[in-house]
């Protein structure tokens, strides 16, 4: 059962832990600023690298030839995912990466518990229970994970079954998958003295529940929450780590477990107030469907839309001294952060203070904007988060909102009893003139009007956001020559 | 004495953790996120401790999907967090 190196003294196995620990810590503090984060991921990767190895040769697992070509394979399908994935794809993919990281380990659980049976070796309590965590955490985030990536990608739909229904077969295959886990810690009553083989079954029906368990957390969900269940997931499967750590005493799984589980909580919790919903809300219960507001939505419109074009919307550029911009998941659906960026830089560059106003959920992901942003060159000293420019607002000649709709909905604040009410939201209505880049006057994501656009200082600009950028880029460049 | 000395290291961890992830601007939330997911692919070492040496062709072909799987999750989230943060840090020159 030893690996090449595992004749050694077991304290250079805890040293090396040890140092690895510090690096995943190092690599995360790292992460605090922009310039310090690229070595701040290296180191932590330099960490992982550190205890993969060190475990490996530690302990022998699969012969070298197996562990190489899955290593191998591994390697090629992550390094060809994450070459050829686009900024607008990423939350998928961190959704499917962290599936495949659940589906690992209840996989691993199970070949280990074949091994024990194969090898005539008796099963221990810390190996039973290690294996039924896996498991169950396992099985959950894979599916769960898959399901997210799938209503992400658009290729998953929402759910037809009634809630009543879904909480119980959730509590029902919960359970089945405790006691199939019960079953094999404890091998009680009538098998007692049976080998193992009559046993392992119960480790795969416990996956099998853990699976549909899995499937029915998400699936309910409305697609614009899964960031928040993507977070909650990853969360789990570092929670699951520790745990493990705790069975094996292992410290560098408690250590790096305890943070990925403290990441994913925080995450989760600061997305949930930037949309002020509980969790509880965003698991259990959707954003209203809007059909109660359809017929406020021409009250609000009728009469009161002013529709803008790029000309003069140039004409209030020329003038303006201030000029906020506003992304939204439109402008990462029309893939228009190259045409923002050179609009900024055509600003910036005839003296205009130009500034990127960033609600905390803009997008699909937190801090998705500022990273399609980022990859568009945008210097990061113009990125501002919603506290730091909300008070600017007022001193505003001009902002101009790109494919965002429900971040800048004031009836966050004026309409008590709107599904978003207390959400905070950009203030955009302060500056002198708002020009709104949007498609069409549909509601967003929470399927409610948008009061807005009525207002008497909002011009909307109808069209998608990457040509409507490109045609204001092209008549700055007349405008300005 | 084992468990309370593991109980001391998970809530120190907690603590740390906490501390440094709530300083983390909202701007890197997202390589954030891909990193802690990389970084998540540490619970195959808890099998790995554990796992025998693949003696059945069963175990075997679990353990190789496992290694697949696992090290897609590692390189995949790690390579991704690298080449936001790479674009991250031009910006920040300009």
């Amino acid at each position: 059962m030893t690996g090449i190196i595992g004749g050694l003294p077991d304290s250079i196995l805890q040293f090396t832990y040890l140092v690895a620990g510090v690096l995943f810590i190092q690599g995360l503090r790292d992460m605090t600023h922009p310039r310090t984060a690229t070595r701040g991921n290296k180191i932590s990767s330099g960490g992982m690298f550190l205890a993969v190895v060190v475990t490996i040769l530690w302990f022998e697992v699969l012969s070298p030839l197996v562990l190489g070509a899955g290593l191998l394979v591994g390697g090629a399908i992550g390094v060809w995912l994450a070459v050829t994935v686009e900024t607008t794809e990423m939350p998928q993919l961190v959704g499917l990466f962290n599936g495949f990281g659940g589906g690992a380990s209840a996989l691993v659980a199970g070949a280990e518990l074949i091994d024990v049976m194969e090898s005539g070796n008796s099963l221990s309590v810390g190996l039973a229970s290690t294996a039924a965590i896996a498991g169950i955490i396992g099985a959950v985030t894979f599916w769960g994970s898959l399901v997210a990536a799938g209503k992400l990608h658009g290729v998953v739909g929402d759910s037809p079954v009634s809630e009543t229904v879904g909480h119980g077969i959730k509590v029902l295959f919960l359970s089945a998958a405790v006691m199939a886990g019960l079953f094999l810690i404890v091998r009680p009553g009538t098998f007692g003295s049976a080998p193992l083989a009559a046993w392992i079954p119960s480790y795969w029906v416990l996956v099998a529940a853990a699976s549909v368990l899995g499937i029915f957390l998400v699936v309910p969900i409305g697609g614009a929450d899964m960031p928040v269940v993507i977070a909650l997931l990853n969360s789990y499967s570092g929670l699951a780590a520790a745990t493990t750590g705790f069975v094996l005493n292992n410290t560098v799984l408690i250590i790096a477990g305890t943070l990925v589980g403290a990441s994913g909580l925080i995450l989760t919790v600061i997305m949930c107030e930037s949309m002020n919903r509980s969790l509880t809300n965003v698991l259990f219960g959707g954003l209203g469907t809007g059909d109660r507001d359809s017929e406020d939505m021409e009250d609000i419109y009728e009469g009161k839309i002013t529709e803008s074009s790029p000309e003069e919307i140039v004409m209030l550029m020329e003038t303006a001294q201030r000029v906020v911009i506003v992304p939204g998941y439109g402008m990462a659906v029309a893939q228009a952060q190259h045409a923002v960026a050179e609009l900024v830089e055509l600003l910036d560059e005839n003296g205009v203070d130009v500034e990127f106003g960033i609600h905390p959920v803009a997008g699909r992901m937190p801090g998705h904007m500022n990273a399609l942003l980022a990859e568009a060159d945008v210097p990061y000293g113009k990125m501002r988060e919603l506290e730091e420019v909300n008070p600017t607002f007022s001193q505003t000649d001009l902002v101009i909102v790109t494919g965002a709709n429900d971040v800048v909905n004031p009836k966050a604040n004026t309409d008590d009893s709107s599904p978003i009410s207390g959400m905070p939201v950009l203030n955009v209505a302060e500056a002198q003139s708002v020009a709104v880049n949007k498609r069409s006057l549909s509601p967003g994501f929470s399927g409610i009007p948008n009061p807005l656009f009525a207002e008497d200082n909002a011009s909307m600009l109808f069209g998608d956001a990457k040509e409507s950028m490109q045609g204001l880029v092209n008549e700055y460049k007349d405008a300005t020559s | 004495m084992t468990f309370v000395e593991n109980l001391t290291l998970f809530v120190l961890a907690a603590f740390v953790g906490y501390e440094i992830i709530t300083k983390i601007p909202t701007n890197l939330h997202t390589p954030l996120m891909s990193g802690a997911n990389a970084i998540s692919g540490i619970t195959l070492l808890g099998s790995v401790v554990v796992a025998g040496s693949g003696s059945t062709t069963i175990a075997t072909v679990l353990g190789f999907l496992a290694v697949v799987m696992a090290t897609i999750n590692v390189i995949g989230g790690y390579l991704v967090s690298h080449f936001m943060l790479d674009q991250f840090s031009h910006g920040g020159r300009n």
